[in-house]
């Protein structure tokens, strides 16, 4: 039993932090929010040569072949950078063709997808009118109408930008009637979808407490900082329990998607529930840490916390998820 | 990463696991009376002839010298078996721990064995009346005599104190120095009359911890460890102790209570009530980040010798996680729940001290907040 990254996985962690803090610094991400263009193409072609997008595809289809555990890694640092940008939703994309696709479905599609060059987006939300994220200048779609899922090229996908309020991200309503069935099952890979997320969310609650604590030791009030009042440290501290707790519960997910399939759709509404209360408690407490300057838009906070609040409402809402928990954990239903 | 087992591991927990199967005393009797201590006593008994007790002691003292993880895995198993715990839990725990890592040759020629094999109980003398979180400011005296000491105070929250042979003491030796540098650590026999202990009714009804009031007992020069005005730091080694005890274990007890909690929402027909699922999923979650917290914590310790930030949190989980289950069990399992001779009713009524024991939940987010997110001190 080892529960602690590999080297190469700690090398991948402080790559993928190094890289997004130099690139994606908080003016960056502004600016990509408040142009309304949230991402930005060079940065992606970056993203691409560090061969980011073919992390979790197998050699065969021109990716590296590594694990989820690789993935949650990746996107728990996009979720501290906050770094605008279709990786979620191309590699959303690529495991579902992966894991259901046909044989020619995944040699069509999964080598684009790979390599950066022909993005996949995928739907959040399942229904006839899905919502699917980061689908500017896709090449092709997978929906999922809660049965099954299909591939679309994203010519023939009506879609409609939602004005939501995580600016950081595009979001569209998804319109189509065509496509291409995926014959297998997607249940594994929805659930994989369902971890990623959950990683985002870590990333974003990490952050925002690191933010609230370098506050707190900084800002004084009555002659001292205020991180020294236990109504505030203690808040501190239960937000950490809040980050920490979720990160358990992600990492031990991912593994399950790697290695314990049976485990994975508990493990994975877990994550998912679990972080996406933590994300939003903690940038709530992180915002009434930082007190005023936290509610004005010129503070990178509300990012956080809007970020924070799409990302949990998609891929399942937290109660939704322990609805799920609570069926698989004996109450059945 | 990789959280299954290794070969090893795996053969490990399948020699507990047999053994167990084979040698399982079946339930302990309840009340906390005699014959419940008499039945923990054999079945530390047994566990020591076949080499189980304190599996985590270096084998030169009797111990198994078992990895960190190896103790996860007997702690999980014992708990998943249903186990009864050993009699002499804080010798175990605590004591034998602090002998080993403090004691002198001779302390750990006396004291070891006899742990070990629950001849010898112990109990822990450190809370007073005045001095609970703030353990450093106790008041109990030692004065130095021909030979030994002299001690004279009051203790309180001293479980198996009746039953005990030895009481790990701290008391002031040296009234002129700073508070935590004037304490002294003895090891106390309780078997004389200068020591009176009286039970203390708690609000389940039992009594599970004593007052000792202490007058002028003795202690001789022999049974001082760590050596004079060093009682701090061989306490707080006592203390890590204590809370690198819980994790796994703790973890697999309340999925225990979980099932049963499943269970008795079911048989109330509350199985389908949306916000009884709702709370069982909150909890099915709490205890499975404590359980995971628990293995990246152990994983941790054995890279680097100390856990990271998810180890400061698991006390806060289980007692709260603990608290929150015997809550709902109350509220699901209706009016019958609440009789005092339920399970569920004294599962709630002992969990209000989870968050008290062991460290209260308010001085642990101080350590949170000072020792692992570095915010500055109130004092």
């Amino acid at each position: 039993m080892d529960f602690a990254f590999t080297d190469e996985q700690q090398e991948i962690k402080s790559t993928a932090r190094d890289f997004l803090a130099s690139r994606f610094k908080p003016e960056k991400v502004r600016e990509l929010a408040e142009s309304g263009q949230t991402y930005d193409e060079a940065l992606w072609g970056e993203m691409c040569g560090l061969g980011w997008p073919g992390l979790a595809i197998s050699e065969d289809y021109g990716g590296h072949g590594l694990g989820v555990v690789e993935l949650v890694i990746l996107l728990e640092e996009m979720g501290f950078a906050l770094a605008p940008s279709p990786f979620i939703s191309n590699a959303f994309a690529g495991v579902l063709i992966e894991t259901a696709g046909s044989d020619e479905q995944k040699q069509r599609w999964l080598p684009g997808i790979a390599s950066g060059e022909q993005r996949g987006a995928a739907a959040f939300t399942p229904g006839e009118e899905p919502i699917v994220g980061a689908a500017t200048g896709a090449t092709l779609i997978v929906l999922n109408d809660g049965e099954g899922a299909r591939i679309v090229e994203a010519s023939e996908v009506e879609l409609e930008r939602l004005p939501l309020i995580d600016a950081t991200r595009a979001y569209f309503r998804a319109r189509s009637d065509g496509g291409d069935p995926l014959p297998g099952d997607i249940a594994a890979a929805v659930d994989t979808g369902v971890v990623a997320s959950s990683a985002e969310l870590v990333g974003v609650a990490a952050r925002a407490l690191e933010m609230a604590v370098a506050y707190a030791k900084e800002r004084e009030q009555f002659g001292r900082p205020i991180g020294s009042y236990q109504a505030v440290s203690h808040r501190l501290a239960e937000m950490l329990w809040d980050v920490e707790e979720a990160r358990s519960l992600v990492y031990y997910a991912a593994w399950c998607a790697d290695a314990n399939l049976d485990a994975l759709p508990l493990a994975a509404s877990m994550a998912k529930a679990r972080a996406s209360d933590a994300a939003c408690q903690v940038t709530h407490d992180a915002i009434q840490t930082l007190g005023g300057i936290g509610f004005t838009w010129e503070h990178d906070i509300h990012f956080f916390l809007k970020r924070a609040r799409v990302s949990a409402q998609l891929l399942g809402t937290p109660s939704q998820h322990r609805e799920r928990v609570a069926a698989l954990a004996g109450l059945g239903g | 990463m990789d959280l299954s087992l290794t070969q090893d591991e795996q053969a490990f927990r399948d020699e507990v696991r047999e053994w167990l199967g084979a040698n399982h005393p079946g339930p302990a009797p309840t009340g906390g009376d005699q014959a419940q201590f008499e039945f923990e006593r054999e079945w530390q008994r047994k566990l020591h002839a076949a080499g189980w007790a304190g599996i985590s002691w270096p084998k030169e003292y009797g111990g198994r010298g078992a990895t960190l993880i190896e103790q996860s895995i007997f702690g999980e198993e014992l708990a998943r078996a249903k186990a009864p715990r050993p009699a002499n839990v804080l010798g175990l725990v605590m004591g034998g721990p602090v002998v080993i890592a403090h004691g002198t040759e001779q302390q750990k020629e006396r004291f070891l064995e006899p742990i070990l094999s629950a001849e010898e109980i112990w109990c822990q003398g450190f809370s007073e009346p005045e001095s609970g979180s703030d353990l450093a400011s106790l008041k109990t005296r030692a004065v130095k005599a021909d030979g030994g000491w002299r001690i004279t105070g009051q203790k309180v929250w001293t479980t198996f104190a009746h039953e005990a042979k030895w009481c790990m003491l701290v008391a002031r030796s040296d009234a002129d120095a700073a508070k935590h540098k004037g304490l002294t650590y003895f090891l106390m026999d309780m078997e004389q009359d200068e020591v009176e202990i009286r039970p203390l009714r708690q609000i389940t009804g039992e009594a599970e911890f004593n007052e000792l009031f202490i007058e002028n007992a003795w202690v001789p020069d022999e049974n001082v460890v760590g050596g004079e005005g060093n009682g701090w730091m061989v306490a707080i080694t006592t203390l890590m102790n204590e809370r690198a005890g819980l994790g796994a274990s703790a973890a697999l007890g309340l999925a225990n209570a979980l099932d049963e909690l499943i269970d008795l929402a079911k048989e109330q027909g509350r199985g389908e009530d949306p916000v009884v699922r709702d709370k069982v999923a909150r909890l099915k979650i709490g205890i499975e980040g404590l359980r995971l917290g628990a293995m990246r914590a152990l994983t941790q310790t054995m890279k680097v010798g100390t856990p990271g930030p998810e180890g400061s949190i698991a006390k806060l989980q289980w007692s709260s996680t603990n608290q929150a289950l015997s809550e709902l069990a109350l509220e699901v399992g209706g009016v019958d729940a609440l009789s005092k001779d339920s399970l569920w009713a004294y599962r709630f009524l002992r969990s209000r001290a989870n968050s008290i024991e062991g460290g209260t939940t308010d001085v642990l987010k101080n350590i949170v907040a000072e020792r692992v997110l570095g915010l500055p001190k109130l004092r």
